[in-house]
């Protein structure tokens, strides 16, 4: 369990020093490089790279936003694999919901709350 | 004229830029992206394990409840300003996590509640995240088409 904590860690630093030199180095607005980086988590699951990392990393590699392409990925393949390629489609969120959703209830939610300071 | 001169002065700002973005502490900025994005994934793990040994959540399954609590936590941390200045902080290393994710949508809604809840926080709500899922929803589908394609093909 302690290793775990260390790898999550570890990996979850090293996707965001990627995200760091896109910044810095490729000079990247943040949009592009978050859209970048969900192509790669995409891309790598396509590979079955990206399953094999969570389950060394755990959170390491589910809390950055590599794990949003690779959840849209699995969704898509699990779903297709029943229905066929119209699951492409159907499955897309089924993996994903709970990103998307809680990001749209709890955003309606802190613009009740909050007042915006700007 | 007046187009030639504005020309002029553009290119004058850019080698300001330049002179000034050459100056980024790359290594400072790199390390401080470690260990706050290490961090939060961290506390990321953290939960997941809460939710493994209270809730009966699965390895596999508990990294969705730890999603939604991740953008809970940001949702109050994005409200009460601080996300946004852990963010001038840590550059990528508040973005990349989910909880960066998160703080672009709540922030964009908070920003445009004076224009109303339909007309502002409504459809302003994705207006910086909207890129991440256009382009995480177009390539998954794109690579989830070949996939499928591929095991198809092998299996058939």
């Amino acid at each position: 369990m302690l290793a775990m904590f260390f790898w999550s860690f570890i990996v979850g630093g090293f996707i965001c020093m990627i995200g760091q030199l896109l910044f810095d180095l490729a000079k990247l607005t943040p949009g592009h490089t978050l859209s970048l980086l969900v192509v790669i988590g995409a891309i790598m699951d396509g590979l079955d790279l990206y399953e094999p990392l969570i389950d060394f990393a755990g959170a390491g590699a589910t809390i950055p936003i590599t794990s949003f392409g690779n959840a849209l990925v699995h969704g898509a393949i699990q779903e297709a694999e029943k229905h066929g390629i119209i699951g492409v489609i159907t499955g897309m969120f089924e993996v994903t919901s709970s990103g998307i959703s809680s990001a749209i209830i709890f955003a309606f939610i802190g613009a009740l709350l909050f007042k915006s300071k700007g | 004229m007046n187009h030639q001169q504005k020309t002029y002065e553009q290119k004058a700002y850019e080698k300001i830029q330049k002179k000034h973005e050459a100056k980024r502490p790359l290594l400072r900025n790199c390390i401080v992206a470690f260990f706050v994005g290490g961090l939060i994934s961290m506390i990321g793990q953290g939960i997941t394990y809460f939710y493994i040994y209270f809730f009966n959540f699965t390895e596999k399954t508990a990294s969705n409840p730890t999603v939604a609590t991740m953008i809970f936590l940001s949702m109050l941390l994005t409200g009460f300003g601080v996300y946004d200045r852990l963010g001038q902080f840590a550059g990528a290393g508040s973005a990349v996590p989910v909880t960066g994710f998160g703080n672009a949508v709540i922030s964009a809604a908070i920003e445009h509640r004076s224009e109303g809840f339909v007309l502002g926080v409504g459809s302003n709500m994705f207006k910086l995240a909207g890129s991440v899922i256009l382009f995480g929803v177009f390539s998954a589908f794109v690579v989830a088409l070949i996939k499928t394609i591929f095991t198809g093909l092998g299996g058939g």
